[in-house]
């Protein structure tokens, strides 16, 4: 094998999934926003939500569009690039991924075409029905990918034989004891990072000074979500910071950036690490608080990086400040989200234009927070692919040629920045134009409070979204 | 429990060369010289499917990585080259759905990477099972190929053939949902494309033979397996019958069918290897526990579960699409 194919890889996978992620992050939240809509709607009979409705359905096409084929590249990576994974590992992670397709993926996929063009072909019940599998779906997705990620942060519940993982315990593999807080703190940040691009939206046109009253009801709703789902982020993040304290010490001794043993730790706030001379340069850091953070206790043995032979330490650098990243970004939009709703509850955040820019410019926290906490859990877990039994130097393709790796990598580079820039182009352009920028033809429902579940606005509705003929 | 994997694999693979297949067709036929409005209505036929149609692919890579991990490993890493430009075909094309209705100045773009896209990602899958058939050089279970093993001059005229028989595909499938012009010239395209499909599956056909001669003693041996060319060249009749009668609803059948006794011959012919002549359905299989845990929730619950999805979303844009059309 070669060292550089094997650096070309990780690139790859690393790049790839940093692009991917972005996709479904957005459109978990999205969809679950959407079936809220369409569910208030047919509730309350109110235009308003309608028109949101439509609004954002053509945000979430663009965004699920994207999350779709990047997801689709992602599938057959593993055996292009990590053969020796793919063959050791098959009998385990096939079959969750392919719960995963089995489960979600077809769901979204044959309800998103309902979505998009079947308003006008189904009954309204039958619409709101494909929405909430949609988000169902999208929701099931995260949930197999956490699972099967966390069988390699974890491995559990197998035997080995004849150079293959093989399943010994499913229950033990699927009800992984780490699932359960990692698959929370990402649907959370899902959540978050749908409202908060809700939010931001909503702060954007009454900063324009365009759709008070579609602005008001992003606001509202965005920030008073944001505001109960992250206290409840916060506390799910340190319950995973549990599960990496027990089960990956050498990872949880990186993000501490702690070198040394240390009884009772002390907690580095920031500081330089430096691998060559195994310390931190300009460290800050406060006495005993690492035991609290540990173990809460005053008193606890914290383990140090130099504990492990160092062929076995993560690099430091990168999981040090991407947690800090992360938590920073957290604490960041737990300030705005409720200063926020508290001045959207007395009705003044309207005149307060500070914090509507505020909110306006937390929008890209949810990722910067999402793509930190990936990278904390994944550079920290090497120089493992599956954590302390199979190295990633031992995963990749042996025959792998630096030059093929190389090509995939610039050509993926290369099509994923073009159809990016693109993409956040024709967002931009999608939130720039509004609600009413939306298709000309387009008839909006009118308010019929009484008769919510009336058949009659439906004729007023050629199309939903789609127009008319175009032959 | 293996023989079961065996057929659902078939089976998605079977689904997936239908679905997929037409509308990559359309994709490839998008490159021919087309009025907007003309693009518009052949986009219109496939847009509310596609999404769902390629997610075939994704089940069969699943399917293959849980089921069969040592033929996933090993396939795919020895097409490195033509699987990652496969993806990066369909890259292109899935998002030239939405952007090409969001752009303006941009729209030439979107329509040359949804065409270029289809025809890429329909030419490597060619490409790929002509080299399979060909056989992968394979030498104690490891791939020994280097980087271009796939490549060869079989394997080419294989691409070539797939994008003929998908076009033929997306053809039949405008005639089916489209009227006016597009019907009319997908109905004109229809007796080039299938002449040529035919043209190539005789000549693969007989290079399968001359070139493994294992093959030639089980057919001699098995004549029962000539059913499939037959019913191919039944189907093959219907069709030319059916284009001379005007009718919009049998030829995309009738070219499933011609698929499905290629597929099927193919499949038979190495029967029982899965890479030919390299590993078996047994040797590749994962272990009990593996298709076990499959085969009592995927494939037992979920996999009719989705068969009904699909069904759904067929049904609910039955017909031809012309009145209150669908549009992009």
């Amino acid at each position: 094998m070669d060292p550089t194919a094997l650096l070309l890889s990780r690139l790859q996978f690393a790049f790839t999934i940093s692009f991917h992620i972005i996709f479904p992050a957005f459109t978990i939240g999205l969809a679950a926003w959407l079936t809220v809509l369409e569910a208030m709607h047919l509730h309350s009979g109110k235009p308003v939500y309608r028109t949101l409705f439509e609004f954002w359905l053509k945000i979430f096409g663009v965004a699920f569009g994207m999350g779709v084929v990047s997801g689709v590249v992602m599938g057959f990576q593993f055996g292009t690039n990590w053969s020796v994974l793919s063959k050791m590992s098959g009998p385990i992670q096939g079959p969750l991924l392919a719960y995963e397709t089995f489960t979600a993926f077809m769901l979204e996929a044959s309800f998103f075409g309902i979505l998009i063009f079947g308003r006008t072909r189904v009954p309204p019940w039958f619409y709101l029905f494909s929405t909430a599998m949609v988000a169902l779906g999208t929701t099931l997705s995260a949930f197999w990918i956490m699972v099967n990620n966390s069988w390699m942060q974890v491995p559990t519940g197998y035997v080995m034989q004849n150079g293959q993982f093989v399943p010994d315990d499913w229950m033990q593999i699927i009800f992984n004891r780490v699932v359960w807080v990692r698959f929370p703190h990402m649907l959370l940040a899902s959540y978050l990072t749908g409202a908060f691009c809700v939010a931001a939206t909503g702060a954007w046109y009454l900063l324009r000074r365009t759709y008070r009253a579609e602005a008001h009801v992003m606001l509202r709703m965005g920030l008073a979500l944001a505001a109960v789902l992250l206290p409840v982020q916060l506390f799910i993040g340190h319950l995973v910071g549990d599960y990496v304290h027990d089960y990956q010490p050498a990872k949880f001794a990186a993000i501490e950036a702690r070198w040394h043993d240390e009884q009772p730790a002390s907690e580095v706030l920031i500081a330089i690490p430096d691998s060559s001379t195994e310390s931190n340069k300009y460290a800050i850091s406060i006495p005993v608080l690492g035991s609290i953070i540990g173990s809460m206790s005053l008193s606890s043995k914290e383990v140090g990086l130099t504990s492990f032979p160092p062929q076995d330490r993560p690099p430091v650098a990168i999981p040090f400040f991407a947690f800090r990243i992360m938590v920073g970004c957290g604490l960041l939009m737990l300030g705005v989200a409720w200063l926020g709703t508290w001045l959207s509850f007395k009705h003044r955040l309207e005149r307060n234009r500070l914090l509507l820019w505020g909110i306006f410019l937390s929008f890209p926290l949810p990722w910067i927070a999402i793509l930190t906490g990936w990278y904390t859990a994944e550079v920290g877990r090497q120089p493992w692919t599956v954590y302390g039994v199979l190295r990633t130097a031992d995963a990749v393709t042996p025959f792998l040629t630096a030059a093929a790796a190389t090509t995939s990598l610039i050509m993926f580079v290369a099509v994923y920045a073009f159809i990016f820039s693109f993409g956040t182009y024709y967002i931009y352009r999608l939130l720039r134009a509004g609600p009413a920028g939306l298709d000309d033809k387009v008839v909006h429902a009118p308010a019929m409070p009484n008769r919510p579940m009336s058949l009659a606005d439906r004729p007023l509705l050629p199309g939903g979204n789609c127009a008319q003929a175009g032959e | 429990m293996v023989t079961f994997w065996v057929a659902l694999l078939a089976i998605s693979i079977l689904i997936y060369l239908l679905l997929d297949g037409f509308d990559l067709g359309v994709g490839i036929l998008f490159l021919l010289p087309n009025s907007e409005a003309r693009r518009q209505a052949m986009l219109g036929a496939i847009a509310p499917f596609w999404d769902g149609n390629e997610t075939w692919l994704v089940v069969t890579g699943v399917v293959l990585w849980g089921a069969f991990p040592v033929v996933y490993a090993t396939v795919l890493s020895a097409f490195y080259i033509p699987v990652i430009f496969m993806l990066l075909g369909l890259i292109l094309r899935g998002v030239a759905f939405e952007f090409r209705a969001k752009s303006q100045r941009s729209r030439w773009i979107w329509d040359l990477g949804f065409g270029g896209g289809s025809l890429v990602a329909t030419f490597m899958q060619g490409v790929m099972v002509g080299a399979l058939v060909q056989g992968l050089p394979i030498i104690d279970g490891q791939y020994a190929g280097g980087v271009f093993g796939w490549l060869s001059g079989f394997s080419v005229l294989c691409g070539i053939g797939l994008c003929l028989g998908y076009a033929l595909l997306g053809a039949c499938w405008l005639v089916r949902k489209r009227d006016g012009a597009v019907r009319d010239l997908a109905r004109s395209q229809i007796p080039v494309l299938a002449t040529g499909v035919l043209l190539f599956l005789i000549l693969v056909f007989a290079h399968a033979l001359l070139q493994h001669l294992p093959i030639l003693h089980r057919w001699i041996e098995r004549p029962y397996l000539f059913v499939f060319p037959a019913i191919g060249a039944g189907a093959a009749c219907m069709l030319a019958s059916s284009i001379l009668r005007h009718d919009d609803y049998w030829p995309f059948h009738m070219v499933s069918l011609i698929f499905l006794s290629a597929f099927g011959t193919l499949a038979l012919s190495f029967w029982p290897y899965m890479v030919p002549f390299a590993i078996t359905v047994d040797e590749a299989a994962a272990p009990h526990a593996s298709l076990a845990f499959m085969f009592w929730g995927a494939g037992l619950v979920v996999f009719p579960l989705m068969l009904i999805y699909v069904a759904i979303g067929f049904r609910v844009f039955k017909g031809k699409f012309d009145s209150e059309s669908v549009r992009y």
